[in-house]
């Protein structure tokens, strides 16, 4: 899937060294030491080391690891507010490290918006006049600026405080006009460095949850930097988990939780609730067999007893999910041609992204599996009581 | 023990560089006095046509807008008291100097403040020129102004400019240095230009520090403009050099408390106005 997709940033060969002396740290770098060897060999520290991945066009790509693990690092090398020592990052076929000071300049009006951790509004400045200064500095008019500063309020509901001053406003609420400035912005790419970590619990899920659906409503290619796994899971489309500036593993959410790259990515899933994150396809099995709607009850009992099944789907030419039939019910069927009519339409059935808890529930009013279709109701596969079980303790073990 | 180390000659040193300066920069010079001297003179003469209940009038409405009731009081009965003992000429004569000295000093404090806060190397230097600017006895400014000015108004001014023009330094390129890196940052990942970080960050940003610093310039040029008298700067000071040589007390603390009341209501101006 992902080939198909276009790549907004490309990320290649990125190392950052903190110091007078890159060369040097590079050097050892290649030699094959690590960080802390480096630093105390050299006193050079190495931010960053060989950093590849893409960005893909209007995807939600989270940035995640502990602290110092490089993250600002990074998403501070993609605008240049830190100067990277090597490498290459390309966005729309521009190649950002090579920029001069004006095309630098120009690059970050038109790709990057970013918002930070403590929000850094310009506390001189209103509301609207926040919202406005990408505008502002690129000479915007003030009447389409005005006015597109006003749309970004609005979108992050804060429709009516836009002459209010930045201190008046609460921590949630100054953390919307960081984002309405992005947004008003219209840049390509929207980088948000531990953009909720500074807000309370139940404010901060709010805010995942808003930024999901603006992400969805726009499509905007946005990067997103977090220390915390849960917020990565929640609003990921893909994650790129870093360790000491080199990246351990690129995935999805899911990847990532099962199937850990190494120990170091699995002690970081440890903390996280399996039951909420773990999803129905996590712990989805092959279907052994299904029956057609036009089988009739003998070729359905016969597929049945091959398989050692005691109940069996029923799907259309085009796999479908139409029902399940139970041998108990094709045993009694007398002269039916099809096995159409049996079938028990009202099985249970999820969505491949249902999350493991809500099908314990399923699983207490039924004794046969869970089918797991698609948006078109195609059978993908089942859940039967054995597997979630199974696959929380796998999830444990590893952790 | 007795060395007999000869005498360093740094005073025959330091004459030469000024009869130098005086040489060769005196198109420089005569230009700064003409100009200053209009200035002077424009100022003071408005100031002096003007009805002095007009001009009590006009600052109380101004402390009282800015300050509150207190203050507005305060400036009806200290200019009351000081034109009642007649020293309303004398008192608008120090006025004019301190406003044009301190408005001299703003013009070159705030890009000089300005580029040390930008510049690293240059506020190394800056830095230790300020100090000893500060720390020399005010009075000895007034020694190489009268070569370059001759006695008068002009070179009270110029003394002035120079032993008030520190804290406005200062303070300007303390306040550009506080701005919070986070918030440059912020300019910065918009593709802010230098000048607008300046004028739309930095400066605003800063006024409240260098009102502060302006206030502080304010204090020290009245303070020289006073001692500046002694080179024939008129004004409250040479009321007081005056008692002074007169040897009477009572006169010269009368010029001296118009140079209090001066004092604080510029203080207290500048302060509310800063808020
Ligand atoms: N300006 C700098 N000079 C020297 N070292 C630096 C500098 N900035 C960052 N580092 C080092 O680089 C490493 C990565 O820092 P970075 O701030 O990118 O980490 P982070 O993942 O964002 O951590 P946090 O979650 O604490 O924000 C750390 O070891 C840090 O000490
Ligand atoms: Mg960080």
């Amino acid at each position: 899937m992902s080939d198909e997709k276009a790549i907004k940033i490309r990320v290649k060969g990125l190392t950052k060294v903190f110091g007078d002396n890159p060369e040097k740290a590079i050097k050892l770098r290649d030699e094959g030491y690590g960080r802390t060897e480096i630093l105390k060999q050299s006193g050079q520290t190495l931010g960053l080391s060989n950093i590849d991945f893409d960005v893909y066009e209007g995807e939600l790509l989270v940035i995640m690891g502990l602290s110092g693990s490089g993250k600002s690092t990074l998403i501070r090398c993609l605008n240049r507010l830190i100067e990277p020592t090597e490498g290459d990052i390309v966005i729309d076929g521009e190649n950002i490290p090579t920029l001069d000071e004006k095309a630098l300049r120009e690059c970050r009006r038109r790709h990057f918006s970013m918002v930070f951790q403590h929000f850094a509004l310009f506390p001189h400045r209103s509301v609207r006049r926040n919202a406005e200064y990408g505008l502002e500095v690129r000479g915007v008019d003030s009447q389409e600026r005005h006015k597109k500063a006003d749309d970004a309020l609005k979108q992050v509901g804060l429709e009516g405080w836009e002459d209010a001053m930045p201190s008046q406003l609460s921590g949630g609420m100054q953390q919307r006009v960081g984002l309405a400035r992005a947004l008003a912005n219209d840049a390509s790419v929207l980088l948000m460095d531990e953009a909720f970590s500074a807000l309370d619990p139940l404010i901060k899920r709010e805010m995942q949850q808003e930024l999901i659906e603006l992400q969805e409503r726009t499509r905007k290619t946005t990067i997103f930097i977090t220390h915390d796994l849960d917020e990565a899971i929640n609003i990921a489309d893909r994650i790129v988990l870093l360790k000491d500036g080199e990246v351990v593993q690129i995935g999805t959410p899911e990847q990532i939780l099962t199937a850990p790259a190494d120990d170091y990515v699995a002690r970081f899933v440890e903390g996280v609730d399996m039951t909420r994150i773990l999803t129905a396809e996590a712990a989805m099995k092959p279907v052994r067999a299904t029956a057609r709607d036009d089988d009739g009850p003998r070729t359905a009992l016969y597929k049945m007893r091959e398989n050692s099944l005691e109940s069996i789907y029923v799907v259309d030419s085009e796999r479908r999910l139409l029902g399940i039939v139970t041998a108990e019910q094709l045993g009694k069927a007398e002269g039916v041609e099809s096995i159409r009519d049996l079938v028990d339409s009202d099985c249970p059935k999820v969505g491949p992204d249902e999350p493991l808890q809500a099908l314990f529930g399923m699983f207490e009013q039924r004794n046969y599996p869970i089918a797991v279709i698609d948006e078109q109701a195609r059978l993908k596969g089942v859940v039967v009581r054995g597997a979630v079980i199974e696959q929380l303790a796998r999830a444990g073990d590893k952790s | 023990m007795n060395f007999d180390v000869p005498r360093i000659p740094l005073g025959d040193w330091i004459e030469a560089g000024l009869d130098f300066f005086t040489d060769h920069f005196s198109g420089l010079t005569r230009g700064f006095s003409s100009f200053t001297r209009g200035g002077i003179s424009l100022l003071n003469d408005g100031l002096m046509w003007v009805n002095p209940w007009l001009i009590i009038l006009a600052v109380c409405l101004l402390c009282w807008r800015a300050g509150g009731v207190k203050l507005a009081v305060f400036a009806l009965l200290g200019l009351g008291l000081i034109l009642n003992l007649g020293l309303w000429d004398p008192m608008i004569q120090t006025l004019t100097l301190v406003l044009i000295a301190t408005l001299l000093a703003i013009v070159i404090a705030l890009p000089t403040g300005i580029l040390a806060a930008l510049s690293e190397r240059f506020y190394r230097i800056i830095m230790p020129v300020l100090d000893f600017m500060q720390t020399m006895p005010a009075f000895v400014y007034l020694i190489p102004a009268i070569p370059f000015f001759g006695i008068g108004a002009v070179a009270g001014i110029f003394a002035t400019v120079i032993f008030s023009m520190p804290p406005a330094i200062r303070f300007t390129a303390l306040g550009i240095r506080q701005v919070p890196g986070e918030l440059m940052e912020a300019a910065d990942a918009y593709g802010s230009t230098r000048s607008q970080k300046l004028f739309k960050l930095q400066l605003p940003l800063s006024l409240p520090t260098i009102m502060a610093g302006i206030n502080q310039t304010i204090m020290l040029a009245l303070s020289m403009v006073v001692i500046a008298a002694m080179i024939g700067a008129d004004g409250l000071g040479t009321e007081v050099w005056r008692a002074i040589q007169r040897l009477q007390p009572g006169a010269g603390f009368e010029a001296g408390i118009a140079v209090v009341i001066l004092a604080m209501l510029l203080d207290r101006l500048t302060q509310a106005l800063r808020r």
